[in-house]
């Protein structure tokens, strides 16, 4: 349930200002930097619906937002289609679905078995397409274009403009976020927290446990469509590495490392670990070392995550005083 | 039978060799308080959790006005206006008290499933949940969260919850457990008044209690019943002495 103080509120919208503002300062590499670190945040706050509202901690979710790179790639190069008003939901659609079947069977189990159960299934998607050559086997795919976001000839956003695509990046972020703030708000949310903290109670007030937990399911394998989506429009390529339980795992580091259960978390979590991963891999060929240790030292130490630093700060500030008196 | 509002056929529920609940026909009278009492170990829990859903029996079949719900989930039954408490308390610990009862006035609504109007809107859901409060005699605890309340507190928020979701029966797990004797007889009251609107199945160890507020007793032993009548009947009940009151009717 977000109930946002006033204090985050407006570090919400000067962060969302900044980044509005970012492309008039930022070097080119930024700006395409950027892009792709707001995509991957995107994916990441989707997975935070999951894990931190709804308490399923899934290691497959990088399933939907790969079947969605295959999707676009499939619509330009396979189907030589390229309007983005018919590849867009049809690569939610496409991740919606999967989500739907993954997540029915799924939701059957609950903690270490549906980790396990999750992870063997976007496996399985994951083989799908790295054993065959009509998608490209292991190399994945090229995609040849970008989708064409037209209306009667007229260009609504050029995805090729590096600009263009990054405030495209942007809107799709701040409009998941305010759309999953709205429904976590809503009857909804509050039962998903619920079932989070006691799923047998729920049940016996006459929450229909399963079906929730399925409603989640896909619409966060939706949003991670979405930013698939984005990810095979700006890389211009789909490959078998998208759905891996790699990507699954990256994702849900940004989530433990920037705060789960807070929706911005994931953001600020995917800024700090993809700019640091890009500055450590300057340093040494060993930077994933760091890397993991930099995440474990977070999760050890801050266990609301960096999304949690404000009020621990807050925290200690009130106590300080205290301390002055004695 | 007059009218019986929920009433079990030959029930039974085996784990393993263990026969919990031994082919047990009741019915439970549309608004009667109907104490279920029996030693430690008798299958009165696992009877309600029969009732409730909760489980599914081995063999046997719950009826609810006419209607078989033996195959029927817990949410379903909950549906149906048959609400349940627990006897280790079962609330949102992290929640605060009014969250407990307004999350439970929201699931029997329609528009549970709203993703869109805010949950804290809903007048009618709001309402519900302070009355329930009120009623149990915790308005004055409304913003605490349940984690930070005393244990009778919690038993009373455990009351609240149900309340909140308007059940017409309402299956009460030992709902005086652990409370202290101010407000044992504040609850005892609350299930005075209960009873006029509703229909209650408890289990209850107090025998005080469960003479003051019941018109109808089930005695339970080794999973079976061994009787169920009015109150003197049950007290003047050789076989109910010898197997379980004892003392502590003499």
């Amino acid at each position: 349930m977000p109930s946002y103080s006033r204090v985050t509120l407006v570090l919400l919208a000067l962060g969302f200002a900044a980044l509005a503002l970012f492309p008039l300062v930022g070097e080119t590499f930024y700006i395409r930097f950027f892009t792709k670190i707001m995509i991957y945040a995107l994916f990441a706050m989707s997975l935070d619906l999951l894990v931190g509202y709804a308490g399923l901690v899934s290691l497959g979710h990088a399933a939907f937002f790969g079947v969605a790179t295959y999707t676009v790639a499939g619509f330009i190069d396979k189907l030589g289609i390229a309007d983005g008003f018919l590849i867009l939901p049809a690569a939610l659609a496409v991740a919606a679905i999967c989500a739907a079947v993954i997540g029915w069977i799924s939701i059957r189990t609950t903690g270490v078995y549906f980790i396990m159960i999750t992870l063997a299934l976007a496996q399985m998607l994951y083989y799908f397409f790295n054993d065959q050559l009509y998608w490209g086997g292991t190399d994945g795919m090229n995609i040849s274009a970008k989708p064409l976001l037209a209306l009667g000839g007229f260009t609504l956003v050029d995805l090729s403009n590096r600009v263009q695509f990054y405030y495209t990046a942007l809107a799709c972020l701040v409009t998941a976020f305010v759309m999953l703030s709205v429904l976590l708000r809503s009857p909804f949310g509050h039962a998903l927290v619920g079932i989070r903290a006691n799923e047998g109670r729920m049940r016996s007030l006459g929450y229909d446990v399963q079906r929730y937990k399925l409603v989640a399911f896909v619409v966060a394998g939706a949003l991670a469509g979405l930013a698939g989506f984005l990810e095979s429009s700006r890389a211009t390529f789909a490959t078998p590495a998208y759905l891996g339980w790699h990507e699954s795992g990256h994702a849900l580091m940004i989530v433990i490392l920037g705060g789960m259960g807070t929706l911005y978390g994931p953001i600020l979590g995917a800024f700090v670990l993809l700019l640091m991963e890009d500055y450590f891999a300057t340093l040494t060929e060993r930077w994933l070392l760091i890397e993991g240790l930099f995440v474990m030292a977070v999760a050890l130490l801050m266990p609301e995550g960096l999304a949690g630093l404000p009020r621990r700060i807050a925290a200690l500030r009130r106590r300080a005083p205290e301390n002055g008196d004695g | 039978m007059a009218d019986a509002m929920l009433e079990t056929i030959g029930l039974s529920r085996r784990f393993g060799g263990l026969a919990a609940v031994q082919d047990v026909s009741l019915a439970i009278e549309r608004g009667v308080v109907h104490a279920i009492v029996g030693p430690n170990g008798a299958g009165k829990t696992t009877l309600i959790n029969l009732l409730s859903g909760d489980l599914k029996p081995s063999a046997g079949m719950v009826r609810y006005k006419g209607r078989d719900i033996t195959a029927w989930p817990a949410h379903k039954v909950a549906h149906l206006g048959i609400g349940r408490s627990y006897q280790k308390t079962n609330i949102f610990r992290d929640h605060s008290a009014f969250e407990n009862c307004r999350l439970a006035a929201q699931a029997r609504l329609p528009g549970a499933f709203d993703m869109l109007r805010p949950a804290r809107s809903r007048a009618d859901v709001l309402s519900r949940a302070r009355q329930a409060l009120e009623q149990c005699g915790l308005a004055d605890r409304a913003q605490r969260r349940a984690v930070d309340m005393s244990y009778g507190e919690q038993r009373q928020l455990e009351l609240a919850m149900l309340l909140a979701s308007e059940p017409e029966l309402l299956l009460l797990d030992e709902p005086l457990a652990g409370m202290g004797p101010e407000e044992s007889a504040r609850v005892i009251d609350l299930l005075k008044r209960l009873a006029a609107t509703h229909t209650l199945v408890m289990i209850e160890h107090d025998m005080d209690a469960v003479f003051a507020v019941a018109e109808r007793i089930t005695v339970m032993v080794n999973g079976s019943v061994l009787a169920s009548d009015t109150p003197a009947a049950i007290r003047a009940n050789k076989a109910v002495q010898e197997a379980y009151l004892g003392e502590a009717v003499s």
